[in-house]
């Protein structure tokens, strides 16, 4: 079973048993309960004891929403050359090293063709442990490219968001990454084929306010965090504090910006439910 | 002596040179003439020392010409236009009808206010959902008429505010974005002050964009940038170092097409800007202007699938 079509493209090993993970136990931040790894994972990473939810690898999120098998890795064999050559308190280059290595990704974001639940779609889908799942070129032309793809090849286009936004360490590159992925989504338009945005916790500031609001149809994974601004920044501004639901899936609903809010366990069924309309 | 006093001194000399000149007949022009161009060598060589961070202070200095200056010196008969029709309107964006080059066109301009109480007017040039929503509709209107969209930018980004939030200002930014893509017609962005982040890239997709040499465009201001990277806001000389948020760094990108001159600056002496700014909108509107809809939607948009810097994985 070739998961991946040749070796132009990245490997993400999808086999549990070369998983390196030491532990068998994890801690639940929320409750504080030691949880079996395995369960958490059969539980699509949500507590077993308290309900709440684990952050997705992204490989992770492609495990719970694609069918076994089906999955095709399309993902772009590229990565940032530091354009800037930006340093802060550390460089960018140790921070995409590191990044890369924690994640075993060439940068915050995996694109691939696969079924839902027997839907064909090419899915772009981000990671948030690399680098906050800030989008910079690499992210955009992986984006781009994916649409592409799903232009191409006549398929639903579906992009799961869990990004802080656009990156800093590549300046106005960056910022120009949500003009690239807005104007690539206009093939989408004129194909007639559908984009179905998901926002996940977090999908805010540069990802936000382009590519991931400009879906056909837009669902918010329950517990998200949706906005533009951070709360520290408006609570500043504005010189007040905001109520705890603030930028939550559930506002986002009450606000009517986003078309559902959909539990993680229904995300796949939800996903087809609406693939089978077009 | 300083540097600026230096200048100031040339610039005083220049000055009553010119003066004994027209008043007592005496030739002296070879004097201005020298004199004239040992001020322009120093004002240059004054101009490459200065960092990103100075930069940074020009763009938001309190003497910088307003974007409704620029609107008043080149355009005739300008004609605001008023309300996103659901909000309300929003006084950071100024927009209407205007004639240009002997052409109706349409401006869209972040105006931060030329003076305190304009400013609170104006909510310093800070953009609001509402305001977003007006600057569509206005590229609606421009596209109807065929009108070109003359598009001035000079934000410290979009409100972040409670309301803005509720009516979902990044989906506002994500149509404007995505509008300016599609738009029929010619779109001439130009940098005039700070151009901060989603904010100004909003209004700012366009067929050509140029930007002023004193004004900066970033992906986020340098304190913010410095808040989240270093832990400090007060850092924001170094990140406005590191983000190179100005002209120059923009052009080499290939996010801008063209670095405006100012002279000795747009805080100092409006006149040469603006006169700059007019020729580089007039040449690019008159290019733009022989391409059809399809080649300008086509241009554009390979202009942004291109856009990006990155490598084939080394490992």
């Amino acid at each position: 079973m070739p998961l991946f079509r040749d070796e132009e493209y990245l490997k993400v090993d999808f086999d549990e048993k070369q998983e390196k993970d030491e532990a068998l136990w994890v801690k639940c931040k929320s409750c504080g309960k030691l949880i079996f790894k395995k369960k958490l994972q059969e539980n699509n990473h949500i507590c077993p004891n308290c309900g709440a939810y684990f952050f997705l690898t992204a490989k992770e999120r492609i495990k719970t929403l694609i069918d076994t098998e089906s999955f095709v890795d399309e993902t772009k064999r590229i990565e940032s050359d530091d354009p800037l050559e930006f340093t802060d308190l550390k460089t960018y280059k140790e921070r995409l090293e590191e990044a890369q290595k924690e994640t075993e990704m060439f940068d915050s974001i995996i694109v691939g063709k696969g079924e839902v639940d027997e839907h064909p779609l090419v899915i772009a889908v981000m990671d948030f442990r690399f680098i906050g799942g800030s989008m910079g070129s690499v992210v955009g032309e992986q984006i781009a490219s994916g649409i592409e793809l799903a232009a191409e090849e006549e398929l639903p286009f579906v992009l799961i968001s869990s990004s802080g936004g656009a990156r800093m360490q590549e300046g106005l590159l960056s910022l120009m990454q949500m003009v690239k992925t807005t104007s690539t989504r206009e093939i989408l338009t004129e194909k007639q084929l559908p984009f179905i945005s998901v926002m996940t916790y977090p999908t805010t500031a540069g990802v936000e306010a382009s590519i991931a609001s400009l879906g056909d149809i837009t669902l918010a994974e329950k517990g998200a965090l949706i906005g533009f601004a951070g709360r520290k920044v408006i609570e500043e501004t504005i010189g007040e504090e905001l109520p705890a639901n603030f930028q939550s899936s559930d506002f986002a609903y009450e606000q009517g910006i986003v078309d559902a809010v959909v539990d993680r366990d229904n995300l796949r069924s939800e996903l087809a439910k609406v693939l089978e309309f077009f | 002596m300083s540097e600026k006093k230096t200048l100031e001194e040339l610039e005083n000399q220049i000055e009553q040179l010119k003066q004994l000149n027209s008043k007592n007949g005496l030739d002296l022009s070879d004097e201005i003439d020298k004199l004239s161009d040992k001020l322009t060598e120093r004002q240059k060589s004054a101009k490459e020392k200065l960092d990103e961070w100075d930069i940074v202070k020009l763009a938001r200095h309190p003497d910088r010409p307003d974007a409704r200056a620029y609107i008043d010196a080149l355009t005739e008969d300008f004609y605001p236009l008023h309300g996103d029709r659901l909000l309300g309107d929003d006084k950071a964006l100024t927009g209407g009808l205007a004639k240009y080059d002997g052409r109706t066109v349409i401006v869209i301009a972040q105006s931060k206010g030329g003076n305190a109480s304009e400013s609170q007017e104006t909510n310093f040039g800070m953009m609001k959902s509402e305001g977003y929503r007006k600057a569509q509709r206005l590229m609606a209107l421009a596209e109807k008429f065929d009108f070109p969209i003359l598009s001035l930018i000079d934000t410290p980004g979009a409100y972040p505010g409670k309301e803005a939030e509720e009516n979902n200002i990044g989906g506002m930014i994500a149509q404007s974005i995505s509008r300016m893509i599609t738009i029929k017609v010619p779109t001439i962005a130009a940098v005039i002050g700070e151009g901060g982040s989603g904010g100004a890239v909003a209004i700012g997709v366009a067929d050509r964009v140029v930007m002023l040499e004193n004004s900066i465009y970033s992906v986020i201001s340098p304190e913010g940038c410095a808040a989240i990277l270093w832990n400090d806001r007060e850092n924001a000389d170094e990140a406005a170092r590191a983000l190179k948020l100005t002209a120059g760094h923009a052009e080499e990108l290939g996010v801008v097409d063209e670095v405006i001159e100012e002279g000795p600056g747009a805080h100092k002496e409006f006149g040469t800007a603006a006169e700059n700014l007019d020729k580089s909108l007039k040449k690019n509107l008159s290019e733009l202007s022989d391409l059809n809809e399809k080649e300008l939607i086509e241009a554009r948009r390979k202009k942004y699938r291109e856009m990006g810097s990155y490598r084939r994985a080394t490992r």
